[in-house]
């Protein structure tokens, strides 16, 4: 794959292989579908539940953190030593955030070329493209534990080490997200 | 799926309102996020100076966290929403 490089309109371009492009495909729709799993928060998820999206403005309780850990990462507290409040901003905003996230992915997913090829970003795609290439990457680093020295991780495993794929798609993504960040901080 | 809730505004708890110490947001180190892309969201999110997003990156980076933004709590609210969905690991607190 050649990396990013910057468009005049504020965008950035890159030519994938069928190949990558199926690639970035598989790891985007994980994060969707992880998103779109419901939360501890009562009602949610559950079909025609109409009340469900009222009840919780008279709700006296607040929803803990996603149990899973990629999830929590995703959509993490934003209080950090308050459980009340974290459960309150949780309440009003979590909802908006993950459909945010899948949008973001949605974008990546609605401009990949199919069968491989040029394709062209506009600014607000690129900026999608870049947060759903974080989110992937999110999701690769709490399930691999990364550590800020990925690189003496992925050495120090055994060849014949299962890990070894995940670790090299991880550097490759965060090489692509890095030529994405160059392109458009031009 | 629920219609977008963070738009209504409902009063919140009595203890909100302690008028003299504002509020921050803080980012928090990650080994995951890109350096480039932190300076990057900073620029983009706050409209900072590449030079200013650049220390308040490093800042993060070797300080373990930084306060990038101080206002009031629901600025501080928004800012946060917006970093996570830039994936970043940020918390809000009244100033101390």
């Amino acid at each position: 794959m050649e990396m990013f490089r910057p468009t005049r309109d504020g965008g950035a371009s890159v030519w994938l292989s069928a190949g990558e492009a199926a690639l970035l495909r598989s790891l985007v729709v994980p994060v969707m579908e992880l998103l779109d799993e419901p939360g501890e928060n009562r009602g949610a998820g559950e079909p025609a539940d109409v009340l469900g999206g009222l009840e919780k403005f008279f709700d006296e309780d607040v929803p803990p953190a996603p149990r899973d850990p990629v999830l929590a990462r995703l959509l993490p507290d934003a209080y950090q030593d308050d459980p009340q409040a974290a459960g309150e901003f949780r309440k009003y905003t979590e909802s908006s955030l993950r459909e945010a996230k899948k949008h973001f992915a949605q974008t990546v997913l609605d401009t990949l070329p199919p069968k491989g090829g040029r394709i062209r970003l506009t600014g607000d795609q690129a900026r999608d493209w870049l947060r759903a290439l974080n989110d992937v990457r999110l999701m690769f680093g709490v399930r691999l534990e990364v550590t800020e020295d990925f690189e003496a991780q992925l050495a120090a495993l055994s060849p014949d080490d299962p890990k070894i794929a995940a670790f090299e798609v991880y550097g490759w993504l965060g090489a692509v997200q890095e030529s994405l960040v160059q392109a458009l901080a031009r | 799926m629920s219609v977008a809730p963070a738009e209504v505004d409902l009063p919140r708890s009595a203890d909100e309102s302690v008028p003299d110490k504002p509020w921050v947001t803080i980012v928090w180190n990650d080994p995951v996020n890109l350096m480039s892309y932190v300076t990057y969201v900073f620029e983009h999110v706050f409209g900072y100076p590449r030079p200013k997003a650049e220390k308040l990156m490093l800042d993060v980076h070797h300080k373990g966290k930084a306060v990038v933004a101080v206002g009031t709590r629901e600025a501080m609210e928004h800012n946060v929403e917006v970093l996570h969905g830039y994936g970043l690991w940020a918390t809000v607190r009244q100033d101390t």
